[in-house]
């Protein structure tokens, strides 16, 4: 499963303190364009604070942080954006009282001197719509707030796709939806990685991660516990490797987990 | 809600829609919430036919319909720059006595220091742009609720209005050309000229958008319905230039009213014809075409809209939150400045209660009743001019039936009362439908 190319973004031994707090501790990830990789943990195992590391929020104490194979330094969320990186936060920051085509373009606006060009505007969140193969909007000039769970999921994701982005991170985009919207959210998630960008996906829902992702990269107490191709493990096996870092000869050394995690 | 998903095809969707359609649309997004200027234009339309049925006489006149303009321009204008700010969800409780403070600057360099009147007239502008940068530095950058900000420069501005213009009480403003802005009116072709230009340029413009869009296949408006709202303008535009147009002089027995103009053969003993679209009524309208622009086609105004919505997404999409508060807050003063020059301009003077008592409370009331949101996100400067229209027909129209002055506090009171409830529930009901 794990081709030879070369990874669209690889972390090495990356750490991060928050004052006496160690949430990171020599967490090595890699993401590959054409691929869902899954980022699994239970509350507190670091996800957040990766994503945001990799998303420039803050920056990583130390550790090698490689895209397309060059090493960068992003300390700003402009920087990561710069390389190509964007990520959809949970509560997707979309404004309710404007349009799908404001929202998508929102701070980025295309204009002709000091006039919005909404014509551009339009046909672009229009082709990127369709190239993701969206057709649950009925007029993308309709009110965010008129739109359901699922829809404004799309619209964030379509907007994170709209600037030529390489990587994509996807902060449990399922949380809050039914049963028929996350399978159209999953769908969608699923077609970002076949056109060829590299998604990372958080989620706590197992079923969602075995349906989509390629592989899994599971985080026990601020340690990497494996990044396994999904093919290789089951739903019971994920859920020993969140709650207690190994699972069978995979995972973390017993002994690591004996000391509560301190190496 | 139903959450049955339709599959139309995007580009397809909302082209060759009739007349019909658009109702149909329109209503449903009433029905929705998003109700708009509606209200204000149904209480309008009620209140003009009750004083019209009540007090016709006095109420439904040429003279009246000027005077209700006269009266209602500088609440309008006010009204104007609230909705910017309140747009962004803040409030400014201050912009009455802006308009005061930078009409006593006018009156003060104009007639103490006998300054020319552009020079005048930018000192009262300027005024206005200093008041709103200072009180959107204090909420923008320290984060002071703007409720206590504006509440504090309200009670500070009365104090520097009232150093400035000392202790001669009134100051009277001497200068034709200010003036003539709220007391003369465009001659009468003039008028028709500017209702051809508006309808015009409104349907010229409106018709580029539509083609523009048609040529590269997205949807837009049929011409049918592009018809319909240019004629429908047109008529209400040609409806009121008529009836301004109308001598409005009340002429009484034994007097004629001077037919021919000019010195040279002006008959002696006449009353002068009053006739034509006040002044005012073009600074209003040009106020209207460019705040209706920065709001809906630059990118500056669709960040207005976007901190009013929702301000940590506009903070993460890269928008400097702050700077547009504190350009908010500069446009809303500036406008005041506006306005307090109208109001020196119709009272031909200044004085310590320009500004004052209700003119700030009906201006929120005209921006909140026009259809502005007290919550931030919606709201249009032409809410403005709807709002202030009925905030001036009641202030105008119930002094004829009843000479209490505690009714019509009360009446305007319930009137803004109703329209926040409207507010309130149409927000209400627009969040409901996201489920």
């Amino acid at each position: 499963m794990m081709t030879g190319n070369q990874p669209l973004l690889e972390l090495k031994g990356v750490n991060k303190s928050f004052g006496p707090v160690h949430v990171l501790r020599g967490v090595d990830l890699s993401v590959y364009a054409g691929q869902v990789t899954a980022l699994v943990g239970d509350n507190g195992a670091g996800k957040s604070t990766l994503i945001k590391g990799i998303a420039g929020i803050h920056s990583f104490d130390s550790g090698e942080y490689l895209f397309e194979g060059k090493p960068v330094h992003i300390s700003e969320p402009k920087q990561a954006n710069a390389l190509g990186i964007e990520v959809v936060y949970q509560d997707l920051a979309l404004c309710d009282n404007l349009d799908v085509v404001h929202n998508m373009f929102l701070g980025r606006e295309e204009s002709k001197g000091i006039v919005l060009d909404e014509i551009t505007m339009e046909r672009r969140a229009t082709e990127t719509l369709a190239s993701l193969s969206v057709r649950t909007l009925k007029s993308i000039r309709q009110q965010v707030s008129s739109l359901s769970g699922g829809q404004r999921q799309t619209v964030a994701i379509a907007r994170a796709v709209l600037w030529n982005s390489k990587l994509v991170i996807l902060d449990e985009p399922t949380a809050a939806l039914g049963v028929a919207q996350t399978e159209q959210v999953l769908n969608l998630v699923r077609r970002l990685a076949d056109s060829g960008l590299g998604v990372v996906l958080i989620s706590h829902n197992m079923n969602d991660v075995l349906q989509v992702a390629d592989n899994i990269a599971c985080l026990y107490l601020g340690q990497l516990a494996a990044q396994i191709p999904a093919s290789d493990v089951g739903h019971g096996q994920i859920v020993e490797l969140i709650t207690m870092g190994r699972s069978g000869d995979i995972g973390l050394n017993p002994e690591v987990i004996a000391a509560g995690g301190h190496a | 809600m139903s959450t049955q998903v339709t599959d139309v095809d995007i580009a397809a969707a909302g082209d060759s829609a009739g007349v019909g359609r658009a109702l149909s649309d329109y209503f449903r997004r009433v029905k929705g919430g998003d109700v708009g200027s509606l209200p204000a234009v149904l209480g309008l339309i009620v209140l003009v036919l009750i004083f019209s049925v009540l007090e016709g006489s006095t109420f439904f006149t040429a003279l009246n319909f000027a005077n209700l303009l006269n009266q209602g321009t500088a609440i309008i204008v006010l009204a104007m720059g609230l909705v910017f700010v309140l747009l962004l969800g803040e409030i400014d409780l201050s912009a009455g006595f802006a308009a005061g403070t930078c009409a006593a600057v006018l009156a003060v360099s104009l007639t103490k220091w006998g300054w020319a009147w552009p020079l005048a007239l930018i000192a009262a502008l300027l005024t206005g742009l200093v008041i709103g940068l200072f009180i959107g530095l204090l909420v923008a950058r320290l984060g002071i609720p703007s409720f206590v900000v504006t509440l504090a420069a309200f009670l500070g501005l009365q104090g520097v209005m009232l150093l400035i213009i000392g202790d001669g009480g009134t100051i009277p403003v001497q200068s034709d050309v200010l003036l003539a802005i709220m007391n003369k009116n465009m001659p009468v072709w003039a008028g028709w000229v500017l209702c051809l230009l508006v309808s015009a340029g409104y349907a010229l413009v409106s018709l580029r958008a539509i083609m523009n869009r048609r040529k590269v296949g997205l949807p837009s408006t049929s011409t049918s319905v592009w018809a319909a709202k240019v004629l429908s303008i047109a008529i209400l535009l040609g409806v009121a230039v008529f009836l301004l147009n109308q001598q409005r002089q009340i002429i009484r027995p034994g007097k004629n009213v001077c037919v021919t103009l000019g010195p040279p053969n002006e008959p002696v003993g006449c009353i002068p014809v009053i006739q034509g679209v006040p002044w005012a009524v073009l600074v209003v309208l040009v106020l209207l075409v460019a705040l209706t622009f920065v709001l809906g086609r630059t990118a500056f105004g669709r960040h207005i809209y976007a901190v009013g919505g929702n301000s940590e997404a506009a903070r993460r999409a890269g928008i400097s939150v702050s700077g547009i508060k504190i350009a908010c807050f500069m446009i809303c003063s500036f406008l005041a400045a506006i306005a307090g020059i109208l109001l020196a301009s119709r009272d031909n003077s200044v004085s310590p209660t320009t500004g004052g008592a209700q003119t700030l409370l009906y201006a929120v009331g005209a921006a909140v009743i026009g259809g502005t949101s007290l919550f931030g996100g919606r709201g249009r400067v032409m809410d403005a001019i709807v709002g202030g229209l009925v905030v001036a027909v009641i202030a105008n129209g119930l002094p004829l039936i009843t000479q209490q002055s505690g009714i019509q506090y009360v009446v305007t009171g319930l009137v803004l009362l109703v329209a926040a409830s409207v507010d309130a529930l149409s927000r209400k009901r627009s969040s409901v439908s996201l489920r």
